[in-house]
């Protein structure tokens, strides 16, 4: 839900009107709600001037016009007083901060600068001087300054545009037709609409944020709440994840869209003996994170799926010399730079397989933004107990949206320390864990303990280099068997909604959970059949699965990929997993799972 | 009386590993092997706090003949990977070992940063202008015209000067040796083990098998006092059999020249003498090919420097010291607000 807040002068009825255009041609449900001051042109900047026009959208069934919107333009002061209120709490606000100055200020009852305090906290603000961008972006047109300033309304629509995907055309072919008899503000406003988008996209403000925005329900579980980035909770989770470990975090990356939130992140956190490492590139992020670790340090490398590529082969150093490591993947719409602001699924493969040799490690995949902390935690556990690299995939919508998340208490979390053998007595560092088949963190500063380790083929006996054909053998089944055994740490995978077994399951992983849950959610509620099973744990997959989904007749697999896990669930389990695959770099619409379940519970009975 | 015990001294052969070294019979890396146990010795190294890493190459294979801790990375790697070392525990005392392929062609870039981040390990780079483990193709250091099994009509590249790379990256010690001047390459590397920050050695290493004797025009025992100069801080840059040539200033120009003393008005005087904080003098020194000069070895250039990992290091304390939240605080930092039990669901 978007609200377009300014003085009665602004023009928000029209830029509403447009944007309920451009919605209506990108196919969405929607409703719109106009409300304008009764005066039609009260006197500049005062509160009861404010002029605003709602527009709901996507496929949610908008229950009362009074919800909370996600999404406030305030063109002034004034906008922003009377407005704010209905901005839910972790919403975006954008403010035109050209329009504050002393006297709107005073004229809309503040008496400090709410853009300089810390009163808008609670938002996120996105605060450009608009005014100022505008006049830059309409100044080949030779129009006066006040008709230069009229084309505000268009700059930001055009902006909004970006981040909810409109197509600008009908609102271009509106225009030149409004503004026939004066082509300048016809292409004045049209500059203005293309230079908010292309701003917007330079900034990238990501998009489809409204998804995650999650209605009241009626028994929320008591607590503090705050909101939070995937990124946020990807970050704090591997702070609490190492703190847990009782080990130093070193956290190597290189700057990449859009993963760099997590290395901002880490890198507010010195005090608490987090060491951030911007690289000169990807290999050498991952490197050092590897050499980290191989010195007693949990090295955790994070950067999205171009990044992944240029690490693969330090992964695969990673996993033969047996030595923690945590990659985090904040997916993007690829190949190659792709569309580096834009979601996708199409990692997993690359996740699973994209190294050389066989080359097993752990693979997970983060759900939501406040899941992300705790499987950056579970990241941290799995790759020290095992000694392993593990893979946690998030993408650029979990990254960037935001959602109400109930703060855990770190402190009574239980520790997981790893015994880092930083004290003798003597041993063999080749020895295993007869448990896990982790070999023993040995860590340079030891006495007694020296060793070398490397990418070179290792004797299972002795650790030293061999090219014994039957060692190579026994050395590829351990590295995997050691993998599957780490589900003995991965809980049973549950029934996120509908029956345990029936005719049909949607099976989702990553951030397709909030369109699937909602989708089968309105489904269940009009009494189908249809059960919601979302896998966090891609490698090793839940020790239940296979048997969970035999009880369903139909397996259907949404994914914003040609169909990457449908395809390891057919190689894993020999089902006949459906694929619902979307490539467009947009997350799913409701309408659209709503549609294919419909049609596969159809088949299926 | 109180007893003192002292630790008995170490010796070369406490540094070496129970593996079989595999190098070809002859090539250079045995006597570089040699030369850094006994450095190791001699500098009563511990072998639990040293750590070798490496990339890929003939050169790489190093640290499984040491008995310390050691890291056979991937090409061209072993700096990134030591700094991720360093950031864990800067105690450690860790020496990268690497070759003219690994350093300068697949990891050139990591080579860069490692140096101008200046941070503290030995960086030892096994220079033989050839690729050996890969069977003899032309290296980043290969003269132009090379022959080879990828160049067989002779390379067109001009090669890479490794101590001029390690100058203008912002290195804080550049220094040049030859594999089998045992007692200067072992002078250098106790400098370069003392020196804290990245200290960068060039060894020139002959390859018997792909290039043998590519360096035998300065290094061959006949000629090497008439065709090297081995240079020491606060000394007259003399070489020679006799020491009667020197370098100097070239009248009216900013280079260097051969001089010899004694001959046309030419006095001691008038010779350079060594300043290792002079990064001119050194980036001239650096520069120096024969025949017509003499190539220059020893410490060309040392001036201490920030060291990357203890500034780190130093701003974790200072930060963690002054801290007063701990995570928990961080989670609850910014707006937030609370739900409370709903007493009326019944």
């Amino acid at each position: 839900m978007v609200r377009f807040s300014g003085d009665s002068g602004d023009g928000m009825q029209i830029t509403g009107g447009q944007f309920t255009l451009a919605t209506a041609v990108a196919q969405n449900n929607l409703s719109t709600f106009p409300d304008y001051p009764a005066e039609i042109r009260a006197p500049t900047g005062t509160t009861f001037g404010v002029s605003a026009f709602q527009i709901n959208f996507g496929s949610r069934v908008v229950k009362t016009a009074g919800d909370e919107f996600d999404v406030l333009v305030a063109m002034n002061p004034a906008a922003l007083k009377v407005e704010l209120a209905g901005l839910r709490v972790g919403g975006i606000l954008i403010v035109d901060n050209g329009s504050f100055q002393e006297r709107n200020l005073h004229r809309a009852g503040y008496e400090a600068d709410p853009l300089k305090d810390d009163s808008l906290k609670a938002y996120r603000v996105i605060s450009m001087d608009i005014s100022r961008l505008t006049q830059d972006a309409v100044s080949e047109f030779g129009l006066s300054k006040k008709e230069a300033l009229r084309c505000k309304n268009f700059w930001t629509l055009g902006f909004v545009y970006w981040m909810f995907d409109r197509d600008r055309q009908a609102t271009i072919d509106w225009l030149k037709t409004k503004f026939a008899s004066r082509p300048d503000i016809a292409n004045a406003n049209v500059a203005a609409l293309n230079a908010g988008h292309a701003l917007a996209e330079t900034m990238e403000v990501a998009d489809g944020l409204q998804s995650f925005s999650v209605p009241h329900a009626p028994n929320i579980e008591p607590g503090l709440y705050r909101t939070v980035t995937g990124a946020q909770a990807m970050a704090w989770g591997l702070g609490v994840g190492a703190k847990l470990a009782a080990l130093r975090l070193v956290f190597c990356s290189y700057p990449i869209t859009p993963a760099s939130p997590v290395l901002h992140t880490l890198s507010k956190m010195v005090e608490h003996d987090i060491v951030t490492f911007q690289a000169e590139d990807e290999i050498a992020a991952v490197c050092a994170a590897i050499g980290a670790s191989y010195a007693g340090s949990l090295g955790v490398t994070s950067s999205s799926g171009p990044g992944i590529s240029l690490k693969a082969e330090a992964i695969g150093l990673a996993v033969s010399a047996e030595r923690p490591l945590v990659v985090i993947n904040t997916q993007r719409a690829g190949p190659s730079t792709g569309l580096p602001t834009k979601t996708e699924q199409s990692d997993l493969l690359q996740a699973l397989y994209g190294r050389n040799g066989e080359c097993p490690l752990v693979v997970m995949a983060a759900r939501s933004p406040s899941d992300c902390f705790e499987m950056a935690i579970k990241a941290c556990h799995i790759a020290t107990k095992y000694m392993t690299p593990v893979i946690l995939l998030s993408d650029g919508y979990i990254s960037n949206a935001s959602e109400p998340w109930l703060i855990p208490d770190v402190d009574e979390m239980e520790p997981f320390p790893n015994d880092l053998h930083m004290q003798g007595p003597c041993f063999d560092p080749s020895i295993r864990d007869e448990v896990t088949l982790a070999r023993p963190w040995a860590v340079p500063g030891t006495a007694c303990l020296e060793h070398r380790i490397g990418g070179l083929e290792k004797s299972f006996e002795t650790g030293d280099i061999s090219y014994d054909p039957d060692n190579h053998q026994k050395m590829t089944d351990v590295r995997a068997a050691k993998i599957d055994g780490v589900v003995r740490d991965i809980p049973d995978q549950q029934v996120e909604a509908g029956a345990e077994s029936g005719p049909l399951v949607v099976v989702g992983w990553g951030s397709t959970f909030g369109p699937i849950s909602r989708a089968v959610g309105n489904l269940l509620d009009e009494g189908l059949p249809v059960s919601h099973v979302h896998v966090r744990h891609i490698w090793p997959l839940p020790a239940n699965l296979g048997a969970l989904l035999s009880g369903y007749r139909r397996v259907l697999v949404p994914e914003m990929n040609s169909g990457q896990f449908s395809k390891v669930l057919r190689d894993q389990y020999l089902i006949d997993a459906k694929g619902l695959n979307k490539v467009t770099g947009q997350p799913f619409k409701i309408h659209e799972l709503e549609d294919a379940i419909r049609a596969h519970l159809e088949a299926a009975q | 009386m109180n007893e003192t015990t002292v630790a008995p001294k170490r010796s070369p052969k406490d540094f070496a590993s129970d593996q079989e070294v595999r190098w070809c019979p002859g090539c250079g890396d045995y006597a570089i092997l040699k030369a850094v146990q006994k450095t190791l010795a001699d500098v009563e190294a511990k072998t639990e706090n040293t750590v070798f890493v490496s990339g890929i190459g003939c050169a790489s294979r190093f640290p499984y003949y040491m008995s310390t801790y050691g890291f056979h990375a991937i090409h061209g790697r072993a700096p990134a990977i030591a700094t991720g070392v360093k950031l864990a525990n800067p105690d450690l005392d860790v020496w990268i070992v690497s070759g003219d392929g690994d350093a300068l062609s697949i990891g050139g870039n990591h080579f860069v940063h490692l140096v101008r981040r200046n941070v503290d390990v030995q960086f030892l780079l096994f220079n033989n202008e050839i690729y050996g483990l890969t069977k003899g193709q032309f290296s980043p250091t290969s003269r132009a015209g090379t022959r080879s099994p990828s160049s067989p009509l002779g390379s067109i590249e001009n090669p890479v000067s490794a101590v001029q790379l390690a100058l203008g990256s912002g290195g804080h010690f550049v220094a040049r040796a030859v594999d089998t001047a045992q007692k200067e390459l072992t002078a250098t590397l106790k400098r370069a083990h003392a020196f804290k920050g990245t200290s960068f050695v060039e060894i020139f290493q002959n390859c018997v098998v792909y290039n043998d004797g590519a360096f035998s025009a300065f290094t061959a025992k006949d000629k090497a006092a008439d065709t090297q100069i081995h240079v020491e801080h606060g000394k007259p840059l003399l070489f020679g059999k006799e020491r009667s040539k020197g370098l100097r200033i070239k009248p009216g120009a900013l280079a260097l020249e051969v001089v010899s003393v004694g001959e046309n008005g030419v006095s001691e005087d008038d010779v350079l003498v060594h300043d290792e904080t002079d990064k001119m003098l050194a980036c001239l020194l650096a520069d120096m090919n024969e025949p017509e000069f003499p190539v220059a070895m020893g410490v060309l250039y040392c001036k201490p420097g920030h060291v990357f990992e203890v500034e780190i290091r130093k701003m974790v304390e200072r930060e963690t010291s002054e801290a007063t939240c701990n995570l928990n605080d961080v989670l609850r930092q910014g707006h937030t607000w609370t739900v409370s039990e709903d007493t009326d669901l019944k």
